[in-house]
């Protein structure tokens, strides 16, 4: 069978077309994750809608929820003795309350960018004398490789690896934004890699409690202009339903293996994101029975807490209120290369597609 | 004696051998041999003169190794200019411990690319650092070349109507780097371009004297390189995603990584601004050479949006190509 190919132009335009044929009503779409606002922009998709749809982007960046408290807690473990501080690349440039851990490295904190924690697991093999910290930022989707890495630590007794979780859960953001009440939306395209963990059936409250339709989507420019096309169409028709038209990925209930892995290290507890405060029950903590690898227990240590950067407002774009252009840091004082908040650091984060997509030009 | 200590790069006894066994053996030339404290030559003409280190880690990699890379680099930076490329120099700095069989294996390949070249190498210079210091190996080289007359081709020279052609696929050199980084456990098999551009170029501006730009897009990848060449020149620069030439695995791992092939360092391709009605002449010549056998045009010059790149996409949107922010690989040259 030929593989469908999810960015043919061709197949885009029809759509298109289909859109600007149904498309009425002033519609508000949120996008929940970070990858379909920076495919967005990177696909020009934007251009091409119809003007009375408005996509506003969402919460859904690991590196721009996390609290700047936990930040701070990273970079004060990279200067522990003898510790290897394992981490995604997008975590290296956030700006804590008094530098980042590009700035402790070029200090001399030993910071190694991986890309999945079992490259961490094996820093802490090759280096027995030191303690390896994997700094574990992420939603449903990371949650279980971190799981494992721990499960194999556990299994071949690697005593020197400790994952530090600032891991978060998305249907507790989903469900405060729409609380929050601050923006008015018409539809949500859901997350497509978070849903093949946790399942399409997860996002059922949202049509049934909140009154708004969704749409699990992937993320080529196929997969997003059809989860646009269906918002739009069950906005029009009055339906509230979710609809998954990431088949090739996502099932109603998800990846049991997956979720699995995380209820056996993890449980849920009630965490601090930026931007939307203290959710219950939204944080995942590692179970007492693996405790010995969680580094919080490990290292506790006494992290101040500190205002947000004068200015910032990445409080406010994370929760879809404004987009990064009312900001007044945004491009001015605040770019990728000199990041003030997290918005503009993370490849998922909304500043840093608006400004690299040229979205505010 | 298998490894390098300290007193190779003392100057004394252990320096001379280094010298005479390894780099006398593969550079040997009339002007290196006279061994005095400068390279002595007459020449004349404009000159081009230019400087590049290289730290590239690993210093092996698919495609090639750090010295095919610093003949290579310093050769293209002249050739860019125009320039055919005559003398280069070269500067070691060794870490403490380094294996003698790998340098020798570098001043091969040195060799190697400087005989493709047809440049030679006529002074040099080696220090080693203590253990820790220093990663391996770190080359510099330096470059003299000659422009010829009527020759005119510099950054700030692209005007409204030009066509922009790219040498060849984007994106190679960055890759082949990233799948070697042990901490990847990347399968692949993407080799690096690295590549002397100059006997092409000299083809080039004999066929079209016209040529207003040449500059080889290494770090920062293609978008970065047209960004500088739109502000230098003040006009803008507007190129077609479905004309950018990307093999597929480089595609595939830039899918992946989610990086973007246009941000992708290349050592071994060029991009050329020239005259609309010269494109056919100039694509002819080009695609004679083994390294421009995939040259094609890939976007315009425009009068409007002046210092600024904008990309078609696929869908036929139009977005900003804004230069390379962050680094997303340090130490790929």
């Amino acid at each position: 069978m030929e593989r469908l190919n999810y960015n043919s132009p061709e197949i885009a335009k029809k759509i298109l077309d289909e859109i600007h044929l149904y498309s009425h009503k002033d519609t508000a779409i949120m996008e929940f994750c970070g990858t379909h606002t920076h495919s967005r922009f990177k696909f020009g998709i934007k251009e091409l809608l119809p003007k009375n749809i408005n996509m506003i982007s969402g919460p859904g960046c690991p590196v721009c929820v996390t609290d700047n408290k936990d930040i701070d807690y990273c970079i004060a473990l990279s200067s522990l003795p003898d510790v290897i501080i394992a981490t995604f690349g997008d975590m290296v440039r956030v700006p804590g309350s008094y530098k980042s851990l590009q700035e402790a490295k070029a200090d001399g904190s030993d910071i190694k960018i991986v890309y999945s924690s079992i490259d961490a697991l094996n820093i802490a093999k090759e280096n027995p004398y030191k303690k390896v910290i994997f700094l574990g930022v992420g939603f449903e989707t990371t949650a279980p490789t971190v799981a494992a890495s721990i499960i194999e630590a556990e299994k071949n007794g690697i005593n020197n690896y400790f994952v530090y979780s600032m891991h978060k859960l998305t249907p507790p953001a989903m469900k405060a934004i729409l609380d929050l009440g601050e923006v008015n939306l018409n539809g949500i395209l859901g997350p497509g890699h978070v849903s093949t963990v946790i399942g399409w059936k997860s996002w059922e409250f949202v049509p049934l409690e909140y009154k708004i339709p969704v749409v699990v989507a992937g993320f080529d420019a196929v997969d997003i202009l059809l989860g646009v096309f269906i918002l739009v169409k069950m906005y029009e028709d009055n339906k509230l339903e979710v609809a998954n038209t990431y088949i090739r990925a996502v099932k109603p209930f998800g990846n049991s293996y997956a979720l699995n892995l995380i209820d056996e290290v993890f449980e849920k507890e009630d965490t601090s994101w930026r931007g939307l405060g203290e959710l219950p029950q939204s944080g995942l903590k590692i179970k007492d029975k693996y405790k010995r690898f969680d580094a919080k227990v490990r290292f506790p240590l006494d992290v101040p807490s500190t205002p947000k950067p004068k200015g910032c407002r990445c409080d406010e774009v994370i929760r879809g209120v404004i987009a990064p252009l009312e900001c007044p840091l945004f491009k001015t004082v605040c770019s990728p290369a000199q990041p003030i908040g997290p918005c503009m650091v993370s490849s998922e984060g909304t500043c840093s597609a608006y400004y690299l997509y040229g979205g505010g030009r | 004696m298998n490894q390098i200590l300290l007193s190779h790069g003392s100057g004394g006894k252990l320096t001379h051998q280094l010298i005479k066994d390894i780099f006398i053996k593969y550079f040997d030339n009339p002007i290196l041999s006279q061994m005095n404290d400068s390279a002595v030559f007459s020449t004349s003409g404009k000159l081009a003169f230019t400087t590049d280190s290289y730290v590239v880690n690993p210093i092996f990699f698919p495609g090639g190794d750090i010295g095919k890379l610093a003949v290579n680099g310093t050769v293209n930076d002249l050739s860019m200019m125009g320039a055919k490329p005559i003398y280069i120099s070269t500067g070691f700095i060794i870490e403490e411990g380094f294996s003698i069989e790998e340098l020798e294996k570098v001043a091969r390949s040195i060799k190697e690319a400087s005989e493709e070249a047809e440049v030679e190498i006529v002074t040099g210079d080696t220090k080693v650092v203590e253990r820790g210091k220093a990663d391996k190996l770190f080359i510099n080289t330096s470059g003299i070349g000659i422009i010829p007359e009527e020759i005119d081709i510099r950054g700030d020279n692209a005007r409204p109507g030009d066509a922009v052609i790219v040498s060849g696929t984007i994106g190679d050199h960055g890759i082949a780097i990233l799948s070697q980084r042990k901490d990847l456990h990347f399968s692949t098999v993407i080799k690096s371009d690295t590549a002397p551009l100059n006997k092409m170029v000299e083809g080039m501006i004999r066929a079209v004297k016209e040529i207003h730009v040449l500059r080889d897009p290494t770090r920062g990848g293609l978008a970065t390189t047209l960004n500088e060449i739109a502000k230098a020149s003040s006009v803008g620069i507007e190129i077609s995603e479905s004309e950018i030439p990307v093999s597929a695995p480089v595609e595939n791992a830039c899918n992946l990584l989610g990086l973007d092939p246009l941000y992708i360092a290349n050592e071994g391709k060029l991009v050329a601004i020239v005259p609309r009605d010269k494109v056919e002449e100039l694509l002819e010549v080009m695609r004679k050479f083994l390294y421009g056998k995939e040259a094609k045009v890939i976007g315009e010059v425009t009068q409007g949006h002046p210092q600024t790149v904008l990309l078609r996409t696929r869908l036929g949107a139009h977005r900003i190509l804004d230069m390379l922010t962050g680094d997303p690989l340090p130490r790929i040259c």
